[in-house]
């Protein structure tokens, strides 16, 4: 790359110059945009498919769901557009609620982790776990998607909310592999202690933020139109 | 700067080998060491590389006289960066776990060293049938390296290829092949190889070279 | 979520996660400057600076980008700036000090060919940090690719004494040697958690 060229005999002119970067700029533009509009469709279905697989396995007993957002006073309210972190309310065969499936992030060891889990209001529980997003270390830090320990932590992963309903009781914490004792608590992967004390921090910090609401509103709240799975 | 005739088959082939991108111009490191812990994302880091090597080669020697010298620069990079923005989006659509395997390194074809080298040291002075040929001789043989540093990496990292299992049970994967550790190792190895392959070569040629010369006198 | 600290965010960029070593950002400067102490180390500061007035623009860029809905311009918008910032660094570098500039030669304007300052532009912008965290983020990035380098100049300036064979000298030695070091470095995985 040169510092611009000294005056040679055959200095291009401005306008050569301006015609030119325009010239590139437009055509760049024309051709972002062209290929943007074209795939957006597209995409955008990709993730819905994706995300939809993903709580179907996380939520087998949900048929429908219908996204949740909180509104300024912190009520529960239908989600008018779809959050970069969204959470659902899951709706059996019946209609009856079957359960809560929250979407959150945090920061694992190489970058974020983006994980999905499901709350069951009869359990009070976190029961379905999945991993969406990590670049966790193939081999060790990814552990936490396919270890059959790990995942049996998510059988039903104690949440239950203190007697304001405003915070859990047990914070839920990752401890050391086989020093499980209590149905809050994680039971880590050795060799994969920061990733999985990341989920642990992931899903604590989630729970105490949807939980409260989500109880409080979750069972009353009147879902628009079923959004069929 | 006299140009020699140069076949258009010669043209291509001169990436795959003697001008290999990442063995023997050491170009475009970073992608090749990054995306390739497994066989298949080497593949498709080396398919979409190829791509936008194509079109941005296309696209500079067409507009290779509209460009002006002090410009250059500017306006490959502006226009590398469109067809970077264009796989990406053309990736998201295909396949969205594609795109997270990938992750930020589509988008950092932008500044791989060896799309605006052979832009400025080729594309831009040849007409587009033979500037399509170079990028995808180079595209090529970029894609080649990157697929062999990706099975290295992912049998002996992962025991597997292309996501199948290639050993026993009780083989111990060698995990440091699929961390950063592992991508300069699996280089350095295939370096040492292609090293000794053009050693022999010119030690040949070098010898057969001396035989003709004592023929001669 | 959970907001990780100014500590931590610095610590993950220049040791845990080091651009060069974890992350394979920044290359072609790495092997290309490593071989002389000196230019590594003058290097070293002109990619920080750099860094530094790229993590800035790129915060600016994506609030425009974000306010005015065209995330498809990121990637074209995030590199003009950085060539521009590298020019600009060219010039200011030829005036205040001609001899770094001849030193570092042709790598200067390679600058803007590292993947590492449109990588750090990239990631804090996927991450979603704040203006202060981008910062110290920037500030991490550097001190991690000048440490990085740093140790790279100094062994191979040792290693070009020892008695290396044939095949081996150049790049694949030094391959081998970034190797080891990234090994080195993942010991510093869980450092300020």
């Amino acid at each position: 790359m040169n510092a611009p060229a000294p005056v040679l005999p055959e200095r291009t002119s401005a306008w050569a110059m301006y015609r030119s970067i325009v010239g590139i700029g437009a055509f760049c533009a024309l051709l972002i945009v062209t290929v943007f509009q074209a795939t957006e469709g597209r995409i955008a279905d990709n993730k819905a498919r994706f995300l939809r697989n993903a709580v179907a396995q996380v939520l087998p007993a949900a048929r429908s769901t219908v996204e949740v957002s909180l509104d300024s006073n912190g009520a529960l309210v239908a989600a008018t557009e779809s959050a970069k972190l969204p959470v659902f309310l899951g709706y059996g065969e019946d209609g009856e609620l079957v359960g809560a499936v929250i979407t959150a992030q945090g920061m694992g060891y190489a970058d974020n982790i983006t994980v999905l889990y499901s709350y069951s209001f009869d359990l009070e529980a976190i029961v379905g776990f999945k991993v969406l997003e990590s670049r966790e270390t193939p081999g060790l830090g990814d552990k936490v998607e396919i270890e059959p320990h790990f995942l049996a932590n998510f059988e039903a992963l104690d949440a239950r909310l203190d007697g304001d309903g405003t915070a859990l009781v047990n914070a839920i914490v990752t401890v050391k592999q086989g020093e499980k004792t209590e149905p809050w608590q994680l039971d880590g992967i050795t060799g994969a202690t920061i990733t999985s004390d990341a989920i642990g921090a992931i899903l604590n910090q989630g729970s105490g933020y949807w939980l409260p609401a989500l109880e409080r509103d979750a069972r009353e709240f009147q879902p628009p139109q079923s959004i069929k799975e | 700067m006299a140009l020699k005739q140069v076949s258009p088959t010669d043209e291509f082939i001169k990436g795959l080998w003697h001008d290999n991108p990442v063995f023997i111009q050491v170009l475009g490191l970073c992608p090749a060491l990054a995306v390739s812990n497994t066989a298949i994302n080497a593949l498709a880091m080396g398919a979409a590389t190829t791509f936008v090597l194509l079109m941005a080669g296309l696209s500079v020697s067409l507009l290779r006289n509209f460009i002006p010298r002090e410009a250059r620069i500017v306006s490959y990079i502006c226009i590398i960066a469109t067809f970077v923005t264009c796989v990406d989006y053309a990736i998201m659509a295909i396949s969205i776990e594609l795109h997270r395997a990938l992750g930020a390194f589509i988008a950092l074809i932008v500044v791989n060293c060896l799309i605006l080298g052979r832009s400025e040291a080729f594309a831009s002075k040849h007409n587009p049938g033979r500037a399509m040929l170079d990028a995808l001789g180079m595209g090529v043989g970029f894609t080649v390296a990157l697929f062999f540093i990706g099975v290295v990496r992912e049998v002996l990292g992962s025991g597997t290829l292309f996501g199948v299992d290639m050993f026993p049970d009780g083989f111990q994967t060698w995990t440091v092949m699929v961390l950063p550790s592992g991508g300069f190792f699996a280089m350095a190895i295939w370096l040492l190889v292609v090293n000794r392959i053009r050693q022999r070569q010119a030690d040949a040629e070098k010898q057969a070279g001396e035989r003709a010369g004592e023929a001669a006198s | 979520m959970k907001d990780p600290g100014y500590w931590s965010i610095f610590l993950n960029a220049a040791l845990i996660n080091n651009f060069v070593l974890a992350y394979f950002l920044g290359l072609c400067p790495f092997f290309g400057v490593s071989a002389k102490l000196e230019t590594a180390v003058r290097m070293s500061g002109a990619v920080s600076f750099v860094m530094l007035v790229a993590s800035v623009c790129a915060f600016g860029i994506n609030l425009v980008l974000e306010a005015i809905n065209a995330p498809y311009l990121r990637i074209i918008s995030y590199i003009l700036v950085i060539s521009s910032t590298v020019q600009l660094v060219e010039m200011l570098m030829r005036k205040l000090s001609p001899p770094t500039f001849r030193a570092l030669g042709i790598f200067l304007p390679l600058i803007t060919t590292n993947c590492a300052i449109l990588g750090l532009a990239l990631f804090q912008t996927n991450r979603g940090y704040g203006f202060t965290q981008s910062i110290v983020y920037a500030l991490g990035a550097g001190a991690g690719f000048a440490l990085a380098l740093v140790l790279m100049a100094g062994v191979r300036e040792k290693l070009d004494l020892a008695d290396v064979p044939e095949l081996v000298k150049g790049t694949a030695a030094a391959l081998v040697v970034a190797g080891i070091l990234s090994m080195g470095f993942m010991g510093f995985a869980g450092l300020g958690r």
